[in-house]
């Protein structure tokens, strides 16, 4: 009677899934599958039907372009610093927000804002304010006396770098700090209470008892930000749209496909990325269990 | 008890004293850093409202109040071109939440209610395929969406932005359902009601917040949408906002519409935020949902 039970419910369980899995299978499972077997081949987007095999070549040949590396390069760079900052800068907001404030729940909506600002539209509100001539942030520079002339913040291949992080840390730090908020709250009073009393100093209780607790969270946290941060394109592309000084790999990547056509190399470029982002993944999930069982070992 | 020093009373009063003072100003400065994070955060926003209401050499003093003049908007809203992409915007958003949803709450059942041994891998495989990057699958997609005849139509947006949304959707949902007691629906087991009545007539009327917020976070994302919107769609009658914004210029690079653009942005941005404004809380939910329980 139970085995049939348990056989009724699992075929439920995949009558109810069947929806799902039907739509993952169609727009996921199978491009996937297309653009691996693409990246075998010489195809042109003009003509996707008309193609032959040319085994690992395009591999090879997104190897042997510079552009590839230095888009390679610079997305390294925007993930690794623009996350390493949102971290920091979202630990410590939310460990601001966490204090007893007037009007707490009206400043954790404010900070929501940002987040959900269109990219595009953030992208444009800071090209505004970043703007040589009449951007707030240089009058403001100017007026205070610290420059003479606006600095062109947009259009200088060393600035534009930082800039394209500062828009992405402005956006996406609330994210950080929503999840390392919640990851606080989760950390019972009675123990701070406790060390309070002992006479533990401040920093001490954060570096030994509230960081600890908040891994976890944090670690989750970052996992998210990098991978998010690792496949940007449209921040950079409304920006600078193919200048190299920002090109991420997904922009190499879609500029091949799209604006030149070749759908074999574009697919083995597209290959390359998910490569790329799943060695990243794969390194961050191996971190952070080392992390856990180091924990759980002392 | 009686051995107290005498000294001590004085030195208490003194150090309560002190004690209230450091409380005073350890305040100040917690309100001063948030003011600070809140004019951070806020700041970019509220100048583009400015900007946007400001007219021709206005537009270059930085006067930090709004000149209240809505030429823009009012030529925003005569603009067609951008109307459409308003309404296309609002149809795909729309479609892809409510399409994504439906998928997500079937699958969520499943996957938080019925014991079945394969579950572990089929949740892993739908984290998978949302943290993948989306140029992976374009050339694939480009294939799919030629094949269906959609190409540039709204609704192919709707069926690409599956992608992101139904892994999103299908996770959150899960863990919310296991949220719920399972005391709820025993007396249903024990009278051999079938899975899908407990699901539409147990949990579904208690999952409307879950469902809201949910929603909301699959609606932003499919608003917000850059990369598929300008790749799937050729002409400017059928793009989205964000695309049609990105794609704005001047005539000349001297001529660069500041206004304009802060104008668009304004109003494309204005009902995110009062929606997030008003479900703030579901939205935190929901956003830690589906990140930290997972």
């Amino acid at each position: 009677m139970s085995v049939k039970l348990a056989r009724a419910d699992r075929r439920a369980a995949w009558l109810f899934m069947a929806p799902m899995i039907a739509a993952m299978l169609v727009v996921a499972v199978w491009p996937l599958a297309r653009t691996f077997y693409f990246s075998f081949t010489d195809a042109y987007l003009d003509d996707p039907t008309n193609f032959s095999l040319v085994g690992i070549d395009n591999f090879l040949e997104v190897l042997d372009d510079h552009t590839w590396w230095i888009a390679t390069r610079n997305t390294l760079v925007f993930a690794s610093i623009s996350v390493a900052i949102e971290t920091v800068l979202g630990l410590a907001i939310a460990l601001l927000i966490n204090q007893a404030i007037p009007g707490r729940g009206l400043v954790r909506a404010a900070i929501l804002v940002p987040w959900a600002i269109p990219v595009v539209v953030a992208t444009k509100i800071w090209e505004w304010m970043l703007n040589d001539q009449f951007g707030v942030l240089n009058q403001m520079l100017i007026a205070l006396g610290l420059v003479d002339h606006g600095i062109a913040w947009t259009a200088s291949g060393t600035l534009i770098m930082g800039v394209v992080i500062f828009i992405d840390v402005w956006m996406t730090t609330p994210f950080m700090v929503l999840l390392i908020l919640a990851g606080l709250q989760m950390i019972p009073g009675e123990i701070m209470e406790a060390a309070e009393v002992d006479g533990i100093p401040a920093w001490k209780r954060f570096w030994s008892i509230t960081l600890p607790l908040l891994k976890p969270a944090i670690g989750v946290a970052v996992l998210f930000r990098v991978l998010d941060a690792l496949r940007m394109f449209d921040l950079a592309y409304v920006l600078a749209a193919s200048s190299e000084q920002v090109m991420t790999v997904s922009i190499y990547a879609r500029n091949r496909l799209i604006s030149f056509q070749e759908l074999g190399i574009g697919s083995a470029a597209s290959t390359w990325v998910f490569l790329l982002v799943a060695f990243i993944a794969i390194l961050i999930i191996g971190v952070l269990r080392l992390d856990r069982a180091a924990g759980e070992a002392a | 008890m009686t051995d107290i020093p005498l000294t001590l009373p004085t030195r208490r009063r003194r150090s309560s004293a002190s004690y209230r003072l450091e409380r005073r100003l350890k305040k100040g400065a917690l309100m001063v850093a948030v003011g600070l994070v809140l004019v951070y955060t806020l700041f970019p926003y509220y100048w583009a409202i400015v900007s946007s209401t400001k007219q021709g050499a206005a537009l270059y003093r930085d006067t930090f109040l709004p000149a209240l003049d809505f030429t823009y908007y009012r030529a925003l809203f005569e603009n067609t071109v951008f109307l459409g992409s308003l309404v296309n915007s609002a149809f795909v958003a729309t479609s892809t939440t409510a399409l994504s949803l439906i998928l997500g709450i079937s699958a969520a059942y499943a996957l938080g209610r019925i014991d079945f041994p394969q579950r572990r891998g089929v949740l892993l495989a739908i984290l998978m395929i949302s943290i993948f990057p989306q140029v992976v699958v374009l050339s694939g997609m480009f294939e799919l969406i030629n094949w269906l005849g959609l190409y540039n139509r709204p609704s192919a947006l709707v069926v690409t932005y599956l992608l992101a949304t139904v892994p999103f959707t299908t996770w959150i949902l899960t863990t919310f359902i296991r949220e719920f007691p399972r005391e709820l629906e025993e007396a249903a087991i024990i009278d051999g009601c079938s899975h899908f009545r407990i699901l539409t007539k147990i949990l579904l009327p208690l999952m409307g917040p879950s469902l809201a917020s949910t929603g909301i976070l699959a609606f932003i994302l499919a608003w917000n949408e850059f990369l598929f919107a300008l790749t799937f769609i050729l002409t400017d009658e059928n793009r989205t906002v964000p695309v049609a914004i990105g794609l704005m210029g001047g005539n000349s690079r001297y001529e660069y519409p500041f206004a304009q653009i802060m104008a668009a942005s304004v109003t494309v941005t204005l009902p995110l935020i009062i929606l997030v404004l008003i479900f703030q809380r579901r939205i935190v939910a929901g956003l830690t949902a589906g990140a930290v329980k997972g």
